[in-house]
């Protein structure tokens, strides 16, 4: 299996395969577990609260599994929205621990000191801001479609790949090895999106 | 700023209509290739509204609702005759991403609490028409015909988001489809109103309309009319500035 997308029933997990799609890969949707044996590629999305999504991951047993794809077999995997919050430590959303493959922690817009409006809704810049294999640091305007209350905030800045900005600059695309995370929804940014999940196919590990 | 600017597509009996203040639709093409046409202009974002759906008391029409949304490469927000999580459950699955509620807060308010709480509060967008009465009043207008508790739109937006809606779309029904300019001074107490963002609908003619509206503090602009009509006669042409025009409000 070249993509397996994980379906916990956290994610508008149909975009991300169109997607998928309109880029002629074939990526599945894996209802449960075992059907992400073998696969290259492994696609965590996510829409919602944090408390449900890293419930959602719990309760079917994907823990071991998600765990063994990302850390023993160390294949190239990308966290969507909530996806990538579930790679940190925790978040203020909720009490549940995430999966802390990346050293980070997600917390919520500061709307008091900087006057921004929240949930952060719509197109914004991403600036890649070192080399990484989804998205190349030359090109100037690459936006891309943000909705979200909370953002990442990394120990270590090696752990970030991109940063957006609204009211300041935040961690919007994050990077632990093979792990890596987007803030925003690819599946949703037209042309900018469709270039960045090719490039997410085409890493070798 | 990520300023958005969104077609609103109205649907009635599976074909796109435009209304004027509500009224009167005109039949302006299907809804698929309309769409389709619009992901290629990729539009920062798309709005469905069923406007028979709660009318003939009916679900929304998932079969439709679904190949519409594999058109879409951008969010995708739908409204129309949704009034159970199962609905908003469906929705999701099809590729939706945010449901827009109206009519069932009547009833069932806390129908956004159930939404937010399973899929966050960015998936609850709340729609709400406001009309003049023969006061000069703006109340709340129910096209469905339903009765809320309350006709005062901003208590019915301050409660909405307490309960955890992620965004509001206010339409002035006054303004629908005439191309004349929006209604500025709605947008500027309804954006000091609460912390989430805004959507205004309702009387774009021109470019300016929209940069109007985003001054006076809305945080996305959606618009119908605008989008599909040309000219003085109205002949249907789908139509979406380009990025740097809209960038450049």
């Amino acid at each position: 299996m070249e993509v397996a997308i994980i379906d916990c029933g956290i994610g508008n997990i149909k975009s991300v395969q169109r997607m998928f799609e309109a880029i002629n890969v074939k990526a599945d949707i894996c209802s449960s577990p075992e059907m992400t044996i073998g696969c290259k590629k492994l696609v965590i999305p996510g829409v919602g609260a944090y408390d449900a999504g890293m419930s959602a991951i719990a309760q079917n047993g994907w823990l071991d599994i998600l765990n063994e794809h990302a850390l023993e077999r160390r294949i190239p995997v990308l966290g969507i929205c909530l996806g990538m919050q579930l790679l940190c430590r925790k978040s203020e959303e909720g009490s549940m621990l995430g999966l802390g493959w990346i050293p980070a922690d997600i917390v919520s817009f500061n709307n008091i000191d900087f006057q921004i409006k929240v949930p952060h809704m719509g197109w914004t810049n991403v600036t890649p801001t070192q080399e990484n294999p989804l998205i190349p640091l030359n090109t100037q305007y690459q936006r891309f479609y943000h909705v979200h209350k909370y953002h990442a905030v990394c120990d270590d800045e090696a752990n970030i790949i991109g940063k957006a900005i609204h009211g300041y600059s935040f961690a919007s695309m994050i990077r632990k090895e093979n792990i890596f995370g987007v803030q925003f929804h690819p599946e949703k940014s037209h042309t900018f999106g469709k270039l960045l999940l090719q490039r997410f196919y085409g890493i070798n590990r | 700023m990520s300023f958005r600017l969104i077609p609103c597509l109205l649907l009635s009996n599976n074909g796109l209509v435009k209304t004027q203040r509500f009224k009167s639709p005109k039949y302006i093409g299907d809804p698929i290739n309309a769409i389709r046409i619009f992901n290629e202009k990729e539009v920062d974002e798309l709005i469905l509204l069923d406007i028979d759906a709660t009318k003939n008391r009916r679900p929304p029409n998932f079969a439709l609702i679904e190949q519409l949304a594999s058109e879409c490469f951008m969010p995708f927000c739908y409204g129309g005759g949704v009034s159970s999580i199962e609905h908003v459950k469906t929705l999701f699955k099809l590729g939706v991403e945010k449901v827009s509620l109206q009519s069932s807060l009547a009833a069932t308010p806390e129908l956004i609490r159930e939404i937010s709480a399973n899929y966050g509060e960015q998936a609850v967008v709340i729609s709400v028409d406001v009309k003049k009465n023969w006061l000069g009043k703006q109340k709340i207008h129910s096209h469905a015909g339903v009765k809320f508790s309350s006709t005062d739109w901003r208590e019915h937006i301050t409660t909405s988001v307490r309960l955890g809606a992620g965004e509001v779309l206010l339409s002035s029904v006054d303004h629908d489809g005439m191309r004349n300019g929006m209604d500025i001074a709605l947008i500027q107490e309804a954006t000091k109103l609460v912390d989430v963002p805004i959507t205004v609908m309702g009387g774009v003619g021109t470019m300016s309309d929209i940069k109007e509206a985003k001054q006076a503090g809305a945080s996305a602009v959606a618009a119908g009319a605008y989008f599909v009509f040309q000219g003085p006669h109205k002949a249907v042409l789908i139509t979406y500035p380009r990025y740097e025009e809209i960038a450049n409000l």
